[in-house]
């Protein structure tokens, strides 16, 4: 039971196209084509078109969970469509054992003007359960939506976590051999979501589970392997851990390269920065210099130093007010010096920027987005970002 | 359970038998779907409409009266229809809005399921089921005015009526072919519905509804290339007058509305997973 191979792709490629117009024309000759049954041309480009999935093969057994990485546009929902059967690759094939159960939508087939019940009956048959089904299990799914004195409220009136609870609720009535994920769990709430991984961990242990996302903290925890994408090629596959450092390892370069925002206001006109080192340990202090030109005294300014992790999440700030600092800018050349810190942050990608408001508070004459990026070193042992220090231990 | 699923580039074509037992399978296994998406779509209508029901009725209402008041001032003459030109008038708006509503239904199905077929794989034919059930019902509800317009008039039901239900069902059908056939190039471009609007305009008026079959000119030589006419003829004397003479050209015509219909399924089936890749998400 355990070694069934559950999701087979064998040289799977698909080509898109760039243009719209060609796009369709593209469409309408591949249709004619497949109805007169031929297959010769497919492996070949056109003008404009790219492979959005370009020679992907890979195995899922029963009981095993792969995630899929990669950037935006990678190929990561396309290759997900098509293992759903939404779509057909261009070239290769897929095979699939099993019931499947794809929550690439939640809450797909939802009309907002009906009811939550009567919705639950539509999106049911859509997954594919029967009424008599739905029917025996509407009880759980409305007790595990926890949205029961809702239930007979048209759907419009949900907020979207409530409809995302909904649907997914809704999703765990079924019993798939084959679990496909796509991001569905980016909305509702904290305790919600422990919820939904609880039953996808139920699911897991017998289905093979495929699941795309951005967040590598999930990743982690769920997949036993991942596929790194880039550019519709498999960059990787193999055990999480490794791959999961090839692709922040590579996120971190790229985004080295590319620009920053940076915006200046009057009386600003000159906003240089530079951090004493792009490396250190976690726990250590970072030291920041200034170079900045103003038209006019800005007496009483506000300096902020933010620092973002690697999903452009802002997640510790500075703030000279916080520090009571008065800090009067003169007109013309300043130069700042500020060593901020202790860092005690889980060690990984961190950028950092700079924002500098005027004294009435309201306006940011500097900001300065995401410019520099440094590396915290250390061992890596709780998951979470912000790591507390300590300050007694008692074992009796 | 264990059934196993291949998706490969191959074009399905290939092995026609085999996609022909999913395709029926699809609409074995949708069966309950198809009911809930035809429950959902009319409760939908009905529930955010405040006139509700008479929805149903207004069209070929709206449709009959100006060909009345133009036949009573004399500008429209038809000649002799052997029963009052209101309800001869009626009866062919009711049979026309029937075959109108069953060609824009695949289309307008599959354009409103779009965020739906792009994202999950189910039968996709109960959505064109779902289409068939609710012409049905609408059509049902204008029985009532059907109903309504024999009484007033006091017209007799003659012993053929009970054709006519077949009738309607080739109207149905004849409709419903051609909205699938165009289902391919109307989910990629947006012309088709556009050309579908302006067309029926036209059709109507070259189709013999609000008046009776020319025997000679211009409009004889449409009514007889008009796949429609015979339909809507024989239906409407058989609601009438009683017998219905051009038995052989109603047949010709659902003989081959069946032929097209399941070309036009294969079509549907085929072109399906390219629409969703060209349309998207």
């Amino acid at each position: 039971m355990k070694d069934d191979v559950m999701i087979s792709a064998e040289n799977v490629s698909k080509k898109f196209c760039r243009d719209l117009k060609l796009s369709l024309m593209y469409g309408v000759q591949d249709i004619a084509y497949d109805l007169v049954g031929i297959d010769s041309h497919k492996n070949k480009l056109r003008r404009n078109e790219f492979w959005a999935t370009d020679d992907v093969s890979f195995e899922v057994k029963r009981g095993e969970c792969i995630g899929l990485i990669g950037r935006n546009g990678a190929g990561k929902t396309t290759l997900l469509r098509q293992i759903n059967g939404l779509i057909r690759p261009d070239y290769g094939s897929i095979e699939l054992n099993g019931r499947v159960g794809a929550l690439i939508a939640l809450g797909a087939g939802f009309n907002p003007i009906l009811t939550g019940r009567e919705n639950i009956y539509i999106n049911g048959s859509v997954l594919g359960l029967t009424n008599k089904q739905i029917e025996d299990k509407i009880e759980d799914i409305i007790d595990f939506s926890e949205i029961r004195e809702f239930i007979d409220m048209p759907v419009q009136s949900y907020s979207s976590g409530m409809q995302v609870r909904l649907g997914f609720s809704v999703a765990t009535a079924l019993d798939p051999d084959v679990l496909l994920l796509d991001e569905v769990l980016a909305v509702g709430d904290q305790n919600f979501r422990a919820k939904c991984f609880n039953v996808i961990g139920e699911i897991k242990k017998n289905a093979a589970v495929m699941f795309v996302s951005h967040n590598i903290s999930l990743i982690s925890l769920v997949c036993d392997r991942v596929i790194y994408l880039e550019r519709g090629k498999i960059k990787y596959i193999g055990p999480t851990d490794a791959g999961l450092k090839k692709y922040s390892a590579e996120a971190a370069t790229n985004a080295n390269l590319k620009d920053y925002t940076e915006l200046l206001e009057a009386p600003i006109n000159k906003f240089e920065t530079k951090l004493n080192c792009n490396e250190l340990k976690s726990g250590a202090d970072i030291t920041a210099y200034i170079d900045l030109a103003a038209d006019e005294d800005i007496p009483n300014a506000h300096l902020r130093i933010i620092i973002w992790d690697d999903k452009e999440i802002g997640i510790a700030d500075w703030s000279s007010k916080r520090s009571d600092l008065n800090i009067d800018l003169k007109k013309g050349e300043n130069k700042i010096k500020v060593s901020v810190g202790p860092l005690i942050l889980k060690p990984g990608d961190y950028w950092l920027g700079f924002i500098l408001i005027d004294n009435t508070g309201l306006k940011n004459i500097a900001w300065i987005y995401r410019k520099h990026h440094f590396k915290l070193t250390g061992i890596i042992l709780g998951g979470y970002t912000i790591q507390f220090g300590m300050k007694e231990f008692q074992l009796n | 359970m264990n059934k196993t699923q291949k998706f490969d580039y191959r074009s399905q074509m290939k092995q026609p038998f085999k996609l022909l037992g999913e395709m029926f399978n699809d609409i074995w296994v949708g069966r309950q779907l198809a009911y809930q998406l035809f429950k959902r779509d009319i409760k939908a209508r009905y529930r955010q409409s405040f006139l509700g029901y008479v929805w149903a009725f207004l069209p070929p209402i709206a449709m009959t009266i100006p060909f009345v008041l133009l036949n009573k001032n004399g500008l429209f003459n038809v000649g002799d229809v052997k029963i009052p030109y209101p309800a001869y008038a009626m009866i062919g708006t009711i049979l026309w809005q029937v075959f109108v509503d069953s060609i824009n239904s695949p289309l307008r199905k599959m354009q409103a399921a779009k965020p739906m077929l792009a994202k999950i794989n189910f039968p996709r034919e109960s959505l064109l089921v779902a289409g068939i059930l609710e012409v049905f019902f609408d059509f049902t509800i204008r029985l009532v005015l059907l109903f309504f317009v024999f009484w007033y008039f006091k017209l007799e039901l003659p012993s053929t009526m009970f054709m006519a239900p077949v009738g309607i069902l080739a109207i149905i059908l004849l409709g419903f072919m051609i909205g699938i056939l165009l289902i391919p190039i109307g989910v990629l471009y947006n012309d088709i519905t556009q050309l579908l609007t302006l067309f029926m305009g036209f059709w109507l008026l070259l189709t013999p509804v609000v008046y009776p079959p020319q025997k000679e000119g211009i409009l004889s030589l449409l009514t007889e290339y008009n796949p429609v006419s015979p339909l809507i003829i024989a239906t409407r004397n058989w609601l009438t007058v009683g017998s219905a003479t051009n038995i052989t050209e109603f047949t010709f015509v659902l003989i081959v509305t069946f032929g097209l219909l399941f070309i036009g399924w294969f079509v549907f089936r085929i072109s399906l997973p390219h629409l969703i890749a060209r349309t998207g998400s």
